[in-house]
């Protein structure tokens, strides 16, 4: 029986998972988190003992039946609280999986090594975030905190919140903060109307079958007009100050390419600003098994297969493109990993086309105009790991002995702190390209998630469990 | 003005919530089980909880494990990521400062 070993169990591994099971394949679906869902599908931890947990999930039914039929599933090990450290690569194989068992970060974790013969990367984004003066203080949140807080814990981030950036995601940002009884100031979204119409409009024909999930935008923006949250485009947060933690933001109309039109910025108070300028993809793993990368996302062929042999990749991995779109391509990762007919998902194939079609609307729609650097200030933080301002970086950038990548890197410590650069790391490439400066190589940590000095001394490891 | 909870008793999801008690730095925090660290103490109105290499305060950015500026010890486990471990009853939070690595 052909074992896929399936990483992350947000919409696409968990579908990803399902295919495989359908197509005869003995499945180990790996997570970080306690339970399957991701960054979509958030369940309230169980012992919230919520007795109707679906009044804040809608497209639930869908979910909570697949989850079951994967987890219930004969031939499916479910791995919660598992979280993949290291791929070690063979000859002609996928790579051997190891992972961390345990709660997060904990000291005492077990460690278990799979051996796939099919890997199914799906891994996910987080928000990408650009700095700009006052980003570090206390209250200023990714829109995917906001979120994730909201949606997983009933928990709002402020009472008077103030949302930004460019994207869909704003808008059931917002939604999730009214839920939880926050007050949405305003959403300000950077891009002008001509821009993201445009962006969605350009070959119409693909639209129409994307009707659904335009249908879902609109309903979100009908919920937002029915609860008065004003929607304002062509703006943003351009600043957040506060003593010890945002006390207000500086809001400022923005020309197409992001630059601040002069004379136009204005105060607003608020507790909470949750700023969000689209996804970073998740790609350590990706790239530590020597998958091709495409731009800012694994490079796939027609059946997700990555450049290395038995390595498929699905969802927001292969492209930004919502969680829709992340089910179509893990259904086609996992039922071509576990060997099945290509004949038999047309259905499917057409499915992850359109989502991929959509993506590339997306990103047309809501670009990220090169504007923004002129939002920094000397002083502003651009490293948040290391508190590497933008003085310091264009210092290193400027001179001829550090203005390489690498030297950048350790000149600055930029992108050296904890987060690995993960945060960072586009934001200072952007200025670095800017500056005509080397790009540093993105997304090459040899280490995908912490590991303790003593969990790596001691690893007793237990295979294929 | 800070970041709350939605009260168990009117949350239309009808949580039965069993609440935890915590120390952090010795003071007493109480929480909900379930909650993660960051969620007990952004609850409990602390929006920071770590200085930076700069010395400034610092709480949740990403709230997905992904900045790690929410880092916290926990009994003897240092830099241990707020927003992604769960809280438990009992715990020894203790804040950082980063500066105090160097
Ligand atoms: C914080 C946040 C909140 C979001 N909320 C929404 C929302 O409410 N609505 C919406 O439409 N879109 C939302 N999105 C967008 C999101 O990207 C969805 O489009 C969708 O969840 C993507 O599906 P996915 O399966 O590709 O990845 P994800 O859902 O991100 O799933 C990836 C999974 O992989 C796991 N993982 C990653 N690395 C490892 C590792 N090394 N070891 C083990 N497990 C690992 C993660 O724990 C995660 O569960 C959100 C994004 C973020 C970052
Ligand atoms: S808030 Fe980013 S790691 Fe916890």
């Amino acid at each position: 029986m052909t074992r896929v070993v399936i990483v992350g169990a947000g919409p696409a591994g968990l579908a990803a998972a399902d295919a495989a099971l359908r197509a005869g394949a003995g499945v180990s679906l790996l997570d970080a988190a306690e339970q399957p869902g991701g960054q979509y599908h958030r369940m309230l931890p169980a012992a919230f003992r919520a007795e109707l947990p679906d009044k804040i999930q809608h497209g639930r039914r869908a979910f909570d039946r697949r989850r079951r039929r994967v987890l219930d599933h004969p031939r499916c090990t479910w791995l919660p609280e598992t979280s993949v450290w290291s791929l070690e690569l063979r000859d002609g194989e996928p790579p051997l999986v190891h992972a961390l068992r345990g709660v997060a970060d904990g000291a005492d974790r077990e460690s278990v090594t799979l051996v796939p013969d099919a890997l199914v990367l799906a891994t996910g984004a987080h928000d990408r975030v650009l700095p700009f003066p006052g980003w570090t203080l206390p209250g200023v949140f990714t829109a995917g905190a906001a979120q994730a807080l909201a949606k997983g814990e009933r928990l709002a981030v402020g009472e008077n919140v103030v949302v930004s950036g460019t994207g869909p995601f704003l808008l059931p940002v917002a939604a999730s903060l009214s839920q939880v009884d926050a007050r949405v100031l305003a959403v300000f979204e950077a891009n002008q109307p001509r821009t993201v119409l445009r962006g969605w409009t350009r070959d119409a024909g693909e639209l129409v079958p994307h009707l659904k999930k335009a249908g879902e935008l609109a309903g979100y923006a009908a919920g937002q007009l029915r609860q008065r949250v004003p929607y304002r485009m062509g703006r943003a947060v351009v600043e957040a100050r506060g003593d010890g933690r945002v006390e207000e933001v500086v809001v400022a109309r923005l020309r197409a390419d992001w630059s601040i039109i002069p004379g136009t910025g204005r105060t607003l108070a608020a507790d909470a600003v949750c700023v969000g300028h689209g996804f970073t993809a998740q790609l350590e793993l990706p790239v530590a098994a020597g998958c091709d990368l495409a731009g800012d996302a694994v490079l796939v062929d027609a059946g997700q297969r990555t450049s290395r042999p038995g390595v498929f990749a699905a969802g927001e991995i292969t492209g930004i493109a919502g969680a829709p779109s992340a089910v179509d391509s893990g259904t086609v990762a996992g039922w071509l990993a576990a060997g099945g007919d290509p004949a038999r998902i047309t259905g499917a194939l057409r499915r992850r086309d359109r989502g991929r079609a959509f993506g590339r609307r997306l990103a047309r729609a809501h670009p990220i105009g090169g504007g923004w650097t002129g939002w920094l200030r000397p002083d502003t933080v651009i490293c948040r790991c290391e508190a590497v301002d933008h003085a310091c970086l264009n210092r290193a950038l400027a001179a001829p002995v550090t203005a390489g990548a690498r030297s950048v890197k350790l000149a600055t410590r930029a992108g050296l702190g904890p987060c690995q650069g993960r945060i960072c790391g586009p934001a200072v490439a952007e200025l670095s390209a800017a500056a005509g400066a080397e790009v540093a190589r993105p997304h090459h940590r040899p280490i995908a998630q912490p590991i303790r000095l003593g969990e790596l001394a001691n690893l007793r490891t237990e295979e294929n469990p | 003005m800070s970041p709350r909870l939605v009260p168990g008793g009117t949350d239309r999801v009808r949580r039965r919530d069993r609440p935890i008690r915590l120390t952090v730095d010795g003071e007493p925090v109480s929480g909900v089980d379930g909650q993660t660290i960051a969620g007990v103490l952004l609850a409990a109105g602390r929006t920071a909880w770590r200085t930076d290499p700069a010395g400034e305060p610092r709480g949740v950015f990403c709230g997905i494990g992904a900045c790690f500026d929410c880092v916290v010890t926990v009994g003897a486990e240092r830099d241990v990521r707020a927003c992604r471990r769960r809280a438990r009853d009992g715990d020894e939070v203790r804040t950082q400062a980063r500066a105090e690595d160097r």
